[in-house]
This record gives structure tokens, sequence and C-alpha cells, in this order.
């Protein structure tokens, strides 16, 4: 009731400014919490039809709750199989990727060396490249050299692709890296493999598993260059492509939600590791 | 090592790398660019005769195709940038503790097939979907409203899978800039919008010149999105190379396309870079 009254005692332009500031102050959380919603809600639509009891062969329209997509996948080769293919195809792209990448990083920020801005462009013309253009060129190299195209091809092509951004995101890390630290472990008696393997690997180990992290995401994700570089294999992007026609079965769906559980997690216990990290030295939040 | 073979040290790191870009990257380019010029087919062979007119031919063929991609690629970067901007801001600035939490959602959407969200999409556009078909039954919408097989409906899907790429770099970039930045502004008069305009903007190019690469880049070259949610009135210029390349086996005629669209997003980025004024490039 004292609110009326100080209103009428305040004289008007002085107030209106506030409310159009605070009302101002809504707008960009909202703005965000709408486009927020607007990513979720493709994947609230996967996990939701994963649930879904489909009559046909098409799992578009909801026709009831069932659990039973999450047992039949497992008795569905034809979906696991080249599941299977996008695992294994993923997990050797990541190690290569990373290993060499790593190196180039390492290379690219501790060391002068002749032919550094030919290396810089080699890194980043591969990133301003459209996939379809890799996965074009992969095609024509392996069809002129006759090469038969198998799983080897395709994790040739991902390693290719996932170098540049293993390297960017090493280099990364390993920029903001304190050098003083390997020469007080050089100054305190440490040879220089037992710098590395005790000071240096730790430090950048972070930035070296969020580029593994990477890696390993656009590898099992990576649909445009793998449909030029695949032969006799395919895998799970293309196999769901391939019926995406005829409609696609809900144990897709459910292959889809279980790996965005495992992600979520392995995110999640990054996240929380960094916060740690942060924690132990406050300085070094920004 | 002996002293004097030191320099060797960042040749080795990087040769295994560098030789692994050269043979799958580098030399399949000029593979490319070979086969662009040959003549022939899957069964005769093909033999080099340096044939320069297949590209204006299928310019010619093929100039509404190259026309809408580049026309799609460029409305989706303006869209994300006025979607992504308001959003890297607000996390950056405004985020407090629920910075990483608000981050983590951004990308949330990598942790999915890119298909099987190009699908999901579908299903949320469809015309008797659980959308739309509901609205329609609930008779808010006509029966003849319709998104999907329509430009709109490409240009949202392109415009969501493609949305966390602008972002990311317009976060990183924002959650650099001081604040105190932004206080002296104000400090010296300058209203809310001129601090904005003059220091935080400028301040924040880098991450709307890496943005805006990384959603026209994958943007011009997509064929998932007009494939799965467009028609025949859609087609992009990286669904005639698909085809082309693996339905036609015509290997000359798409060598030749993707030629020209690589020409064209590289000549693109660097005419960008100059008006940008980023000379981060190469770095």
């Amino acid at each position: 009731m004292v609110a009326p009254a100080l209103s009428l005692a305040t004289p008007l332009p002085d107030r209106r400014p506030t409310v159009g500031t605070r009302a101002s102050r809504l707008v960009l959380p909202v703005f965000t919490g709408f486009a927020v919603l607007f990513l979720f809600l493709p994947i609230a639509v996967m996990i939701g039809f994963s649930f879904n009891d489909p009559a046909g062969r098409q799992n578009i329209t909801w026709q009831g709750f069932t659990l039973e997509n999450y047992l039949t996948v497992w008795g569905r080769p034809d979906i696991t199989g080249p599941m299977v293919t996008s695992l294994t195809v993923a997990a050797a792209a990541t190690l290569v990727s990373t290993i060499l990448g790593t190196l180039i990083g390492m290379a690219l920020t501790r060391y002068d060396f002749r032919g550094r801005d030919g290396l810089n462009l080699l890194i980043f013309i591969p990133l301003a490249t459209p996939e379809i253009i890799l996965g074009a060129s992969l095609l024509s190299m392996f069809v002129s050299l006759d090469v038969q195209r198998d799983i080897v091809t395709i994790v040739i092509a991902h390693v290719m692709f996932n170098i540049s951004y293993v390297v960017v995101t090493v280099r990364a890390r390993i920029a903001g890296f304190n050098r003083s630290l390997e020469e007080a472990a050089m100054d305190l008696g440490a040879n220089e493999w037992t710098t590395f393997r005790k000071v240096t690997f730790p430090l950048i180990f972070p930035g070296i598993l969020a580029a593994a992290l990477l890696a390993f995401a656009l590898s099992i994700d990576d649909y445009v260059i793998t449909s030029f570089v695949a032969g006799r294999d395919i895998t799970f992007p293309l196999w769901v492509f391939g019926v995406s026609r005829l409609g696609v079965p809900p144990e897709v769906n459910v292959l889809g939600t279980l790996i965005f559980v495992v992600a979520l997690a392995f995110i999640a216990v990054q996240v929380w590791s960094q916060r740690r990290g942060i924690s132990v030295t406050p300085g070094s939040a920004r | 090592m002996p002293r004097r073979w030191r320099w060797l040290i960042p040749y080795l790191f990087l040769i295994p790398g560098g030789l692994w870009l050269l043979a799958f990257f580098v030399v399949p380019m000029l593979v490319m660019a070979s086969v662009s010029l040959q003549e022939g087919s899957l069964g005769t062979g093909y033999a080099l005769t340096w044939n320069f007119g297949v590209y204006p031919e299928m310019i010619q063929q093929w100039a509404p195709q190259f026309a809408r991609s580049l026309w799609y690629a460029l409305v989706v970067t303006v869209v994300t940038l006025a979607i992504g901007y308001p959003m890297a801001y607000t996390i950056a600035f405004r985020g407090g503790r629920f910075k990483s939490i608000l981050l983590l959602l951004v990308i949330l959407p990598f942790f999915t097939a890119y298909i099987i969200r190009t699908l999901s999409w579908k299903l949320i556009l469809a015309d008797n979907g659980f959308l739309f078909g509901t609205l329609k039954d609930g008779g808010i919408l006509d029966e003849g409203f319709r998104i999907i097989a329509t430009p709109l409906a490409v240009i949202s899907g392109l415009t969501y899978n493609f949305l966390p790429f602008m972002v990311l770099p317009l976060y990183v970039a924002l959650e650099k800039i001081d604040p105190k930045l932004v206080e002296a502004a104000t400090d010296l008069y300058a209203s809310r919008v001129q601090a904005f305009l003059r220091v935080t903007l400028p301040l924040s190019m880098p991450g709307v010149f890496a943005g805006s690469l990384l959603t026209f880049i994958p943007s011009i070259g997509d064929f998932i999105n007009s494939e799965i949610l467009g028609s025949r009135a859609t087609t992009m210029i990286g669904q005639i190379i698909q085809r082309l390349f693996l339905n036609n086996n015509a290997y000359p005629e798409a060598s030749a396309l993707g030629f020209m669209l690589m020409a064209a997003v590289l000549g693109l980025v660097f005419v960008y870079a100059r008006v940008v004024g980023a000379d981060q490039l190469t770095r």
C-alpha cells in the first residue's frame, strides 16, 4: 500500500528508465532460453520417439509408450553392425589424429623453424574447405589409383579431417603454458624426457583430452565425407540415411539416445574436473 | 641428441601429420584438378585432354543451384549471427556461475548424429507430424499450411545444425573482453548502445569472423538438409556434386563443380578477411 503513494510522490521521469531497464534486462536471458530450447527440441524428439511403439515401419506419430525398443535393438545386427563400424572408425581415427595433431601442435608452439607459415596454411585450408570437397577429392584419388574402398579408407579420411581440429585445440592449450615450470624441472636435474613425462605432458593433457573428444565426436558424426570414401563397410550415419526414405525404425532413436547419454556423462565429468582445476588456481580462471 | 641436430626436432614432430595431410588432402586436390580436365567414361577409361570447357559448361548447367547454395548459406550465416550473438553475449556477460552449464547446453546437439538431428527436425516440421498436425486438428493452422519441402525448411535445418558453430567462437571472443573497458566507456558518457557499438562489438569481431566462416562454409556445401527437408526446388550444389560423383560416375563434371565451389569459398573467405580486417586467418 506504500508503493502507490511513493510512486505518486516520485516524479515519473525518474521511474520510467528503471522499469524500462528492468524489462530490457530480461530480454536477453529470455531470448537465450528460447534459443537453447530450439537447440534441444530435435534431441527431445529423438529421445521421446525412442520410447514410441509404432504400428508400421514409420516412426513419425506417437502411438504409445514402450521400453521394448531398448531390448529389441540388440537383436538387430543390421543396426548394431554399422554402429560397431562407426565406433571402430572413430576410435582408430581419434587415436591416430590425436597423436599426429598433438605433435604438430607442439612443433608450432615450442619451436622456430623454416616453413612455419606453409604448415599453418596446410592446417588451415582443410578447415576452410567444405566437407563435400574433402570427400570428393579423396574419392577422385581412390578411383584414379583403383583403391578398394572399405573401413581403411574411411579411417584415412577421418584422420585427415581431424588433424587440423586437434592441432587447433592442442595449440590453444600449449600457448597458455608456463615454460618456467619446465626450466625449474631441468634446474632440479631432470633430463628432457623426464621433464616431458613428469611436467609437460600432465600440463597439456587436458588439451589433448579435449582434442581427442572433439575428434571422436566429429568422426562418429560424419556423414558427408564418409559417404564418398565408404565402399563395402558402412557406418551408422550412412545406414540411417539409407533407410530414412523407407522410415527410420525406433531402434535408431534408441542408439542415438544411448550415445547422447554417454557423451553427456563424459562432458559432465570433464566440466566437473575442470571446475576443480580452476578452484585450485583461482587466478587462472580467465 | 647432439646439439647440432637440434634444428631437426620440430621437423620430426610435424612430419608424420604433415605427410598425412599432404597425401590425403593436397594430393587428392591435385588429382581432382586433373580429373576435372579429363574426358572419357568409367567403362573406357579416362584420358587427360585439358578439357577446360567443362568449367563454363558446368557453370551454365548448374548456375541456379550454385546461386541458391550461396544465397542459402548467406541467409543462414546472417540468421545464426542474429540468434547466436545475443546468446553468446548473454552467456559471456550474464552467465555468472551458470556459464559452463549454458555452454554445455549450446553444444548438446553435437552429441547426437547430424543425420538423426536432421531427421528429428523433419519430424518436427512434417505436415501431419505431432506439431503441425496437432495445430491443424485444433484449427489453429490452415490445412494447406506447410513448411517441409520449402526453402524455409532447408534454411531452418541449416540454421539449427550450425548455430553452435556460431555461438562458440563468439562466446570465446566476448568472454575475453574486460568489462572494465565497457565501464570506462560509460564513465566517459557513452550511452550503453554507444559503448556496445564502439567497444564491445569491435573487440568481438574475431569471434564474428570465425563464427561466420564456421557456419557459411559447411552450409554452402551441405546436401543433407536439402535432401531430407527440401524438395527439387531447393536442390543445392552439394547434392549435384554428390549425385554426379556417386550415382552418375560423372567424375570430370563433378570434379569441375567441386573445384569451382572450393574456389568460390576460398575467394569469399579471403575477401571477407580483408573486409573484416582479420589477420588471424592463419594464426
